[in-house]
């Protein structure tokens, strides 16, 4: 046990919960506001691999978090448009984009880099920092050196958003247009502008967490490296009900599991046949089933914006 | 006019996704219309380019008819992909403990040696089954506690990809082998490919008989949904549930059934893949067949006739991104992964949300009944 849960295992939380944590709140935007975001996986890969490719040709992490920021935040205006002006069913537009980003970035960097798929190595010096490098006086405690300045970031959207949803006219209109269009609309909201500015949020967001992908977990872009993370946004989004906080605790929880099976690889055995390591499969397989249970109302109801999914059809 | 207004927009679609997709080779410097004549090109050549495409093809029918089903009862199967590998183990699992083992199989004993013609029927239905239950599970989630089946096929999805890859690594696969693979399933389970039976098309290319089950399975899909009742009510469902159940129709009970045969549809990719390829369950082979099975039951409007067309659209394409990788400059075979999600995103909007009225001055429009 002393040897699964050490310091590693929480810094090792952070670092993979904070791409999630990221996803899920800027899906929580688009949610809230009436539209489906199952394209948060696109919308990852849209950002890492912008990052990368920025970053490897301005040679600063800054200019390429912001390309990763405009193109997420580009590519979930395609969602926006789709659903909201052509009326398109939400979740097939986002299987679309999904699709598309496995693609895409694969066929850029193969026409810039000559690769198969994945960018060049981007230097150290050039990737996001640690906490650390802001902090030039603080001693060389592992919370500064091991946490990147994106993670603090995470923390400090998801705080915001809290505000944002909860304390402010903007957040109250964004979850009216999200429960009760007719009636939004009726006190003068205007819904699709809402919903406009709820998806591109989401894509800006997870855009964010595409580029801590590449350019600060690691240091390139490699061929479908969301790996299924949007969907676990996705998850922990319905998990958490909707909630910025507890949507936030839904990411800690999957990102730790996911820390769990790294730590335990080789290490943790079974106890009733000490020889045997523990198959990592079945840690794995916990979130996923967490959810289904959580989904099924066994631990609380986790009850949907009521709008979610449905197109706006202004009476005429 | 009907066939006119069903062909129309997905032609269109795939048009325009091919513009889109010229524009990006262009800015890459590289020349679409090479590109195209390479992708669209490589794939009637007889026999190697028109049996591949035809192979590539076969899982592309199973998984655009599974969400097709769904899709008439107004559920979104996008967990087509867990259910294809749940089947695929199945069916190797039986072929390889139930039939007389192969000779490289030297780890994995055998609980009977059954004769092909009992082995091989049991293997597909193996697949069958298997694929129904992981397809029926999110159903009777969805008709018992309301929660929504596309969220739980995802997670089925991750929960069937991290138990399978167990079962090959702890318990099937042979001792020493680098590759995550089972062991090989027994000669009598293999289903044998249609070079046996067509003079002049050589046996080296797998394409099999899962394919001619699959031209049956668009037949038996198209008698279900649309000669019998259970297939009127699944398709009452999806179109009205609130009317359906008024008409006394049981809607959890369509729900379920529309999953279960999605699934057991998707499972038969299994038999294609295990039995009439790789004659072991390989990890991770799919690609993608469960997603893209979305966009071809899109393209194919939900209609086993349009599916058949889409999925050989889409296997010529995949076909050709092997050309293209190899003869282009720059363009890669990931071209056909984007212009499949353009399609995608292109045959979901709504065409009377892009055209407007002028659909209906043309007669293309179902003018809205009242």
């Amino acid at each position: 046990m002393r040897q699964i849960f050490t310091l590693s295992l929480l810094f090792s939380t952070i670092r993979l919960s904070t791409p999630l944590v990221l996803a899920a709140v800027g899906g929580l935007y688009s949610e809230r506001s009436g539209v489906i975001n199952i394209a948060l996986e696109g919308l990852l890969l849209a950002g890492a691999f912008t990052a990368a490719a920025v970053t490897f040709y301005a040679h600063s992490p800054w200019v390429g978090l912001t390309a990763a920021i405009l193109a997420g935040a580009a590519v979930a205006a395609i969602h926006a448009i789709a659903c909201i002006r052509f009326k398109a069913d939400q979740v097939v537009t986002g299987t679309g984009i999904n699709i598309l980003f496995i693609g895409l970035p694969a066929v850029l960097s193969g026409a810039l880099f000559l690769s198969s798929g994945s960018t060049p190595q981007i230097p150290k010096d050039n990737l996001l920092p640690a906490l650390s490098r802001f902090l030039p006086f603080m001693p060389a405690w592992r919370i500064f050196t091991d946490v990147s300045i994106i993670s603090l970031l995470a923390l400090v959207v998801v705080l915001l958003t809290r505000y944002v949803l909860y304390r402010t006219p903007f957040g109250l209109r964004l979850r009216a247009v999200g429960e009760n269009p007719e009636a939004a609309d009726a006190a003068g909201v205007g819904v699709n502008v809402m919903r406009y500015t709820g998806v591109i949020l989401s894509g800006a967001l997870a855009g964010i967490g595409g580029a801590y992908l590449s350019i600060g977990q690691s240091s390139l872009f490699t061929r479908n490296m969301a790996a299924g993370r949007g969907f676990i946004a996705l998850a922990a989004l319905i998990f958490g009900k909707w909630r910025p906080v507890q949507t936030m605790l839904a990411c800690l929880l999957f990102g730790f599991a996911d820390a769990l099976t790294i730590q335990m690889q080789g290490v943790a055995k079974l106890p009733w046949n000490p020889s045997e390591d523990i198959p990592v499969q079945f840690i794995q397989m916990i979130p996923y089933l967490v959810t289904i249970v959580v989904l099924a109302g066994f631990i609380g109801q986790s009850r949907a914006p009521k709008a979610l999914g449905i197109p706006y059809q202004k009476e005429r | 006019m009907k066939l006119v207004r069903e062909l129309l927009f997905p032609l269109i679609a795939v048009l325009a996704a091919f513009v889109i997709g010229g524009i990006v080779v262009w800015i890459i410097h590289d020349s679409p219309w090479e590109t195209y004549k390479l992708l669209i090109g490589s794939a009637f050549s007889w026999p190697d380019g028109i049996g591949y495409t035809l192979f590539d093809a076969t899982p592309l029918i199973f998984t655009g008819l599974a969400v097709a089903v769904a899709f008439r009862c107004g559920l979104l199967n996008i967990g087509a992909e867990g259910q294809l590998y749940v089947a695929a183990f199945a069916a190797a699992w039986v072929g390889i403990k139930f039939g007389a083992p192969d000779p490289d199989n030297t780890a994995i004993a055998q609980f009977v040696h059954l004769p092909a013609f009992l082995l091989l029927p049991l293997c597909c239905l193996a697949a069958i089954v298997a694929g129904a239950v992981w397809g029926g599970i999110p159903g009777l989630l969805k008709a018992k506690f309301g929660s929504h089946e596309v969220i739980n096929t995802i997670m089925l999805n991750f929960i069937a990809i991290a138990l399978l890859g167990y079962f090959t690594q702890y318990r099937y696969k042979i001792p020493g082998d680098a590759i995550l693979q089972t062991a090989p399933i027994s000669p009598h389970a293999s289903l044998p490919t249609l070079g046996r039976f067509i003079p002049g098309f050589p046996e080296r290319i797998p394409l099999n008989l899962a394919f001619v089950l699959a031209v049956i399975a668009c037949v038996l899909v198209y008698i279900f949904l649309w000669k019998t009742k259970w297939g009127y009510e699944l398709r009452a469902t999806g179109a009205n549930p609130s009317a359906a159940e008024y008409g006394g129709v049981s809607i959890r009970k369509q729900i379920v059934l529309a999953m279960a045969i999605s699934g057991g549809l998707a499972g038969m990719v299994g038999i294609n893949e295990v039995l009439g390829y790789r004659h072991r369950y390989y990890d991770g082979f799919s690609a993608n067949y469960g997603f893209v099975g979305i966009a071809v039951a899109l393209l194919g409007r939900n209609h086993p006739l349009g599916v058949f067309l889409a999925a050989i659209l889409f296997a010529i394409l995949l076909r050709g991104g092997i050309f293209v990788d190899a003869f282009t400059l720059h363009v890669s075979k990931d071209i056909v992964d984007m212009l499949q999600g353009i399609v995608i995103i292109l045959v979901a909007l709504r065409p009377e949300a892009i055209f407007g009225s002028s659909l209906k001055k043309f007669g293309l429009m179902k003018r809205a009944k009242i």
